[in-house]
């Protein structure tokens, strides 16, 4: 009887000490923490975006350095910006594909911009100790703000700021974070005027249901990326940006220390073969033929007779 | 850094209780959400449920299709249904009814499965219809295992209900996808919580039902002379008498 109690008392204090350890860790740790971050200096990790064509770059970055004997972590669909360049800056991750203009606004919110070889050297600067880009590719993906074919016409829509020519209500579409970023609706409201009747919350980053939202005129202006095929496919049209809202994003490498001349030499060669042209064949390859990223990114490396 | 303080000074601060975004809007919504998942849930799988229990034909089938529904994942079925109906409330209601439906039809079929077989039988000898013995036997003897499938399916779409807003402005979830994409997990840890208290709300508002409920019909059917008794002057057999107890 006696051990039996004992025996509960162990039990009880071990489930109390399991749910404190448990607590503990819920309050004070970051989530996003995997708690090794060097086991061996030869592999480097390889992160990106919660983004089909990002991704796909990723991959690309991946076999690449593969290829050329180095050994590869894949860190893939992190996320957004917000939640991944904190992990970059403390060295969690190694090479990551990034966009000039988004990653200096990110930086800076204040930042100029201005042509793609300005927004790089600004992009430069701005870049913390122990972080360096390598060569851009000519490749770029921006920001815009799109609508329908149909849509443009009825109100004849040219640029952003000709969206004050729509009298019906305005309401924009995307991922949350598109409500809070230096270009968001708040921006339109502000900087040009346009009336912003609602946002719409739509968590797939610009997929297929952002699309037929617009397409369904549910909602009537959303981001699309530039480089993305459903521009095209889907009769829209990415409203002209003269006064540079959206800065020039070009694919750039986002890379730690531990890059070296070898692998940053490779990199500079995939960026070097990488055009605009081919980041839109890479995306409809994905979005349209539905293809795996790793596919595309064999594919891609094949074709450009790059290793 | 301490994100469980972080959060409740989130869930804590006047700031999130206002607007058409603020806390207790969300909580309405997600409530009402959950309310109408299911019940949706209950009017497709109850109907269903007493009839494969009380025949004991198509269970087999009812198990199979149960099963399967069980094993659609919610977020893949909504954005299934979002890509034919389009954004908005539409298809988040298809997924989380979907998602209801098999704890209420396993509750209302095993519910009379669980009675004593003899219980229905003497029923049945006494001179009772199929629809009486369903009506005054099965469904009170089944009611604590369909509420308590109803419990199940009520605590899983309040929880699941978070993905209406992957294609809705609507619904706690809200905190979940705005708090996770830009970084703001106080906001994010504070819509779980909400989430969180609104399940256990949920299920002390269950407890009570059961316990109102479930003894009631058990009664009712146990003591059978009783039932009986009372169940004569409303049948119209005895005018006389219901008219003296007047």
């Amino acid at each position: 009887m006696f051990t039996a109690n004992k025996g509960r008392l162990a039990a009880v204090a071990a489930v109390a000490v399991g749910a404190v350890v448990a607590l503990a860790g819920c309050a004070s740790g970051d989530p996003l923490d995997s708690g090794n971050t060097d086991e061996g200096s030869a592999t480097l990790v390889i992160g990106s975006q919660d983004y089909y064509s990002n991704e796909i770059i990723a991959e690309i970055y991946a076999q690449a350095l593969e290829e050329n004997g180095f050994t590869v972590d894949r860190q893939f669909k992190i996320g957004q910006r917000e939640v991944y360049l904190p992990e970059i800056e403390s060295g969690s991750i190694d090479v990551f594909p990034e966009y000039t203009g988004s990653l200096l606004q990110a930086l800076n919110p204040d930042a100029a911009g201005g042509t793609a070889a300005e927004t790089y050297e600004q992009l430069r600067e701005q870049l913390p100790d122990g972080l360096n880009v390598l060569d851009m590719a000519e490749a770029t993906d921006q920001n815009s703000w799109t609508v329908t074919q149909a849509f443009a016409d009825t109100y004849s829509l040219t640029d952003i700021a000709s969206l004050t020519n729509v009298t019906e209500p305005i309401t924009v579409g995307g991922p949350s974070e598109l409500q809070t970023r230096p270009y968001g609706p708040t921006t339109l409201t502000e900087k040009y005027g346009i009336p912003i009747a609602g946002f719409t919350p739509i968590e797939d980053g610009g997929g297929p249901l952002t699309i037929k939202a617009l397409v369904d005129n549910d909602i009537q202006i959303t981001n699309v990326y530039t480089a993305s095929p459903n521009i095209k496919s889907d009769n829209l049209v990415a409203l002209d940006d003269p006064d540079g809202l959206f800065f020039a994003d070009n694919v750039v490498p986002l890379v730690s220390d531990k890059v070296d001349d070898k692998a940053g030499t490779v990199l500079n060669a995939v960026s070097a073969a990488l055009t605009a042209e081919d980041l839109v064949s890479l995306n409809s390859e994905s979005v349209n033929d539905e293809l795996s990223a790793e596919k595309i990114a064999t594919a891609w490396l094949k074709q450009a007779k790059l290793f | 850094m301490n994100l469980f303080a972080d959060a409740l000074n989130w869930i804590l601060d006047p700031a999130n209780y206002v607007g058409p975004g603020g806390i207790p809007v969300r909580l309405v919504e997600h409530l009402g959400f959950t309310v109408v998942a299911v019940s949706l849930a209950a009017l497709i799988a109850v109907p269903f449920g007493f009839l494969i229990g009380h025949t004991g034909r198509g269970r087999g089938l009812a198990v199979a299709t149960s099963g399967g529904l069980r094993a659609i994942p919610t977020l893949g079925l909504l954005t299934l249904v979002a890509l034919w109906v389009g954004i908005g409330l539409g298809a988040p209601y298809v997924a989380l009814t979907i998602l209801a439906i098999p704890p209420i039809l396993a509750g209302a079929y095993t519910g009379f499965e669980a009675i004593d077989r003899t219980v229905i039988d003497s029923a049945r000898s006494v001179g009772m219809s199929e629809a009486q013995i369903m009506r005054t036997v099965e469904v009170p003897l089944g009611l604590p295992l369909l509420i308590a499938g109803i419990r199940s399916a009520t605590l899983q779409v309040v929880a699941t209900a978070t993905l209406a807003a992957y294609v809705a402005d609507f619904g706690l979830g809200r905190f979940l996808f705005a708090g996770l994409k830009t970084r703001d997990y106080a906001e994010m840890l504070g819509g779980s919580i909400l989430v969180i208290l609104l399940a256990v709300l949920l299920e002390g508002i269950f407890t009570g039902v059961q316990r109102l409920v479930v003894p009631k019909g058990v009664a009712a059917a146990r003591p059978s002379v009783d039932r009986g008794r009372s169940a004569r002057p409303a049948s119209g057999m005895d005018p006389a008498i219901t008219k003296g107890t007047h």
